[in-house]
């Protein structure tokens, strides 16, 4: 009898504690937002020098949604971070399967992406400026650089890492090396292109605010820079915020991208 | 009797630090076309080498690996492999992992589609064939891996301890059903496993070998008659042979130490 309605109630129970559980987690996300604004306002209050408080941030984003400047520097961010991060994994992918796949391309690829790797991309900056001048082209070269580094490496290394009883097993079926590569090893490495996509967009994000100081003329960075100059503290946290909800916007849809691409996997 | 696999003299090494490793030594068997043999040995005597060789895989150092008269030159469609780790393509559903090979064959969707049905049919998967790999059961996967094998109709099946990781009952199953297709289709099977029950239920002759250096130690006939049936495990005959290969595979005397 116990046994029997144990039996019946067990299907259904996971089904109905997985919402119950985001649910949950939505909550307590809430809650840490909640006490995260509450602490702000009682350190703005207490009177920590010159900070505002969520309110006058508010207001001040409120202007700059009003004049136009948020969208007009948040488009600008958005389309150096894009164009760079396309370019840059666009670049990444290639890139990283020759150097898993032919041992020759690794062999000449892998020293130069390991040095650069160690480079922090902001300190190419002087450099890019020097030799592509202050337009927005040394901007983008250099997110394009932060992208391209930190995805070709998990690129590479979802190639090097590619199952070989599964590229047996296509083997002994009479598959041959391209079909292998298409078929295979292309498919295997997309939870490492992904996630190197990830890593690469927030670096590429990363890297945005410090581009920006090459002489922009718009821009989030350009913006909080400008807003430094005129301790306009309320304009720093306008622009601070919006790059968080972008570069955390932008995460969560590669997550989406990543959870349909990769459904396949085995997740524990 | 015609021969199907022919292992001549064959020689595995491997370099090591300062001299080699002796995977196989001196190999030299024979498997007759549509015989059931079965292979079984110590961990490391070479055995999933072996086969590897015959699915084309692996090269041997010295010696030839002939199939069908002639040395293997890769693997090829014509020799199926299960692989003791499923090896099932994990972003494709049952369907399209048994379809894999069929597509490199250039047959007609259509034909393709029927095979493919067939195969899964066989195997028992027909209620999960758009199923992906990560909702099986090992035993299903297991089954789909057959099922993939089976597919594109290979004359040699190679499988390595493909039942290793199986419950009793489900090894039992797979045993059953596997043996029923081959009576039917009288392919060439190679079955690689370390349980001596299976061993024996499974094969017309059971191939022991020793390790270091990995080499054949004994050849034991099974003469018991086809279709075996769960009684035959029980009948005096075929404890005296399980005691036979039992015997050869766990006392087997030390190698002589290579000179
Ligand atoms: N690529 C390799 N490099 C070096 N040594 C290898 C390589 N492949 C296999 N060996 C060695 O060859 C020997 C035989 O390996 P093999 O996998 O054929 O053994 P096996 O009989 O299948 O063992 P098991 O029952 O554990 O699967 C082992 O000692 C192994 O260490
Ligand atoms: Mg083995």
């Amino acid at each position: 009898m116990t046994q029997l309605t144990a039996l019946g109630k067990s299907p259904a129970q996971p089904a109905r504690r997985a919402p119950s559980r985001s649910r949950r987690a939505v909550a307590l996300n809430l809650v840490a937002v909640v006490i995260g604004l509450v602490v702000w306002t009682a350190l703005a209050t207490v009177g920590v020098q010159g900070l505002p408080g969520p309110l006058e941030v508010a207001a001040k984003a409120g202007e700059l949604i009003a004049d136009g400047t948020l969208l007009t520097d948040a488009l600008a961010s958005l389309r150096r971070v894009l164009v760079g991060f396309l370019l840059g994994t666009l670049l990444a992918v290639p890139v990283g399967f020759l150097m898993g796949w032919y041992a020759t391309a690794r062999g000449l690829l892998e020293p130069y992406v390991q040095f650069f790797r160690t480079i922090p991309p902001l300190a190419i900056i002087p450099l890019a400026i020097v030799l592509m001048g202050i337009g927005e082209v040394p901007k983008v070269f250099v997110i394009f650089l932060a992208a391209f580094l930190s995805s070709v490496v998990s690129t590479f290394q979802g190639v090097v890492d590619v199952d070989r009883t599964l590229i047996n097993a296509a083997r002994v079926l009479g598959a041959s090396d391209r079909t292998i590569f298409l078929k295979v090893v292309v498919p295997a490495s997309t939870p490492f292109i992904l996630v190197g996509m990830r890593v690469g967009l927030g670096s590429a994000w990363g890297t945005l605010v410090a581009a920006e100081l090459i002489a922009a003329q718009e821009g989030l960075g350009f913006r909080m820079q400008q807003a430094q100059l005129y301790y306009d503290l309320s304009t720093i946290f306008v622009g601070l915020i919006a790059i968080g909800v972008l570069g955390l916007l932008m995460d969560r849809l590669l997550l989406l991208a990543e959870r349909r691409l990769t459904n396949w996997q085995e997740r524990r | 009797m015609n021969v199907k696999i022919s292992f001549r003299d064959v020689v595995k090494t491997y370099p090591l630090k300062d001299d080699t490793f002796t995977a196989l030594d001196h190999v030299s068997l024979d498997i007759a076309d549509r015989e059931f043999v079965t292979v079984v040995g110590p961990s490391g005597c070479g055995k999933s080498t072996l086969m590897s060789m015959a699915a084309g895989l692996v090269e041997p150092t010295s010696g030839e690996v002939l199939v069908d008269g002639s040395p293997v030159d890769g693997p090829g469609p014509d020799r199926g492999v299960i692989f003791q780790q499923y090896a099932l393509f994990p972003w494709l559903t049952v369907r399209k992992n048994v379809e894999f090979g069929l597509k490199l064959m250039d047959l007609p969707a259509e034909e393709r589609r029927r095979r493919a049905q067939r195969a899964i049919e066989l195997v028992g998967l027909a209620d999960f064939a758009d199923a992906l790999p990560k909702m099986l059961s090992g035993g299903m996967k297991q089954r789909c891996a057959i099922a993939r094998a089976y597919a594109v109709d290979p004359q040699v099946l190679l499988m390595d301890e493909p039942f290793g990781a199986l419950d009793a009952l489900t090894r039992v199953q797979l045993q059953d059903q596997l043996l029923d297709t081959w009576s039917k289709d009288q392919r060439t099977v190679m079955f690689i496993t370390h349980d001596v029950d299976e061993a024996v239920y499974l094969a017309s002759r059971v191939i022991v070998m020793a390790a270091r250096p990995g080499r054949l130690h004994k050849v034991v006939d099974v003469d018991l008659p086809y279709p075996r049936t769960e009684e035959m495990r029980l009948s005096p005959e075929f404890g005296r042979i399980r005691n036979e290969v039992w015997h050869a595979v766990y006392h087997q005397a030390p190698a002589v130490p290579a000179a």
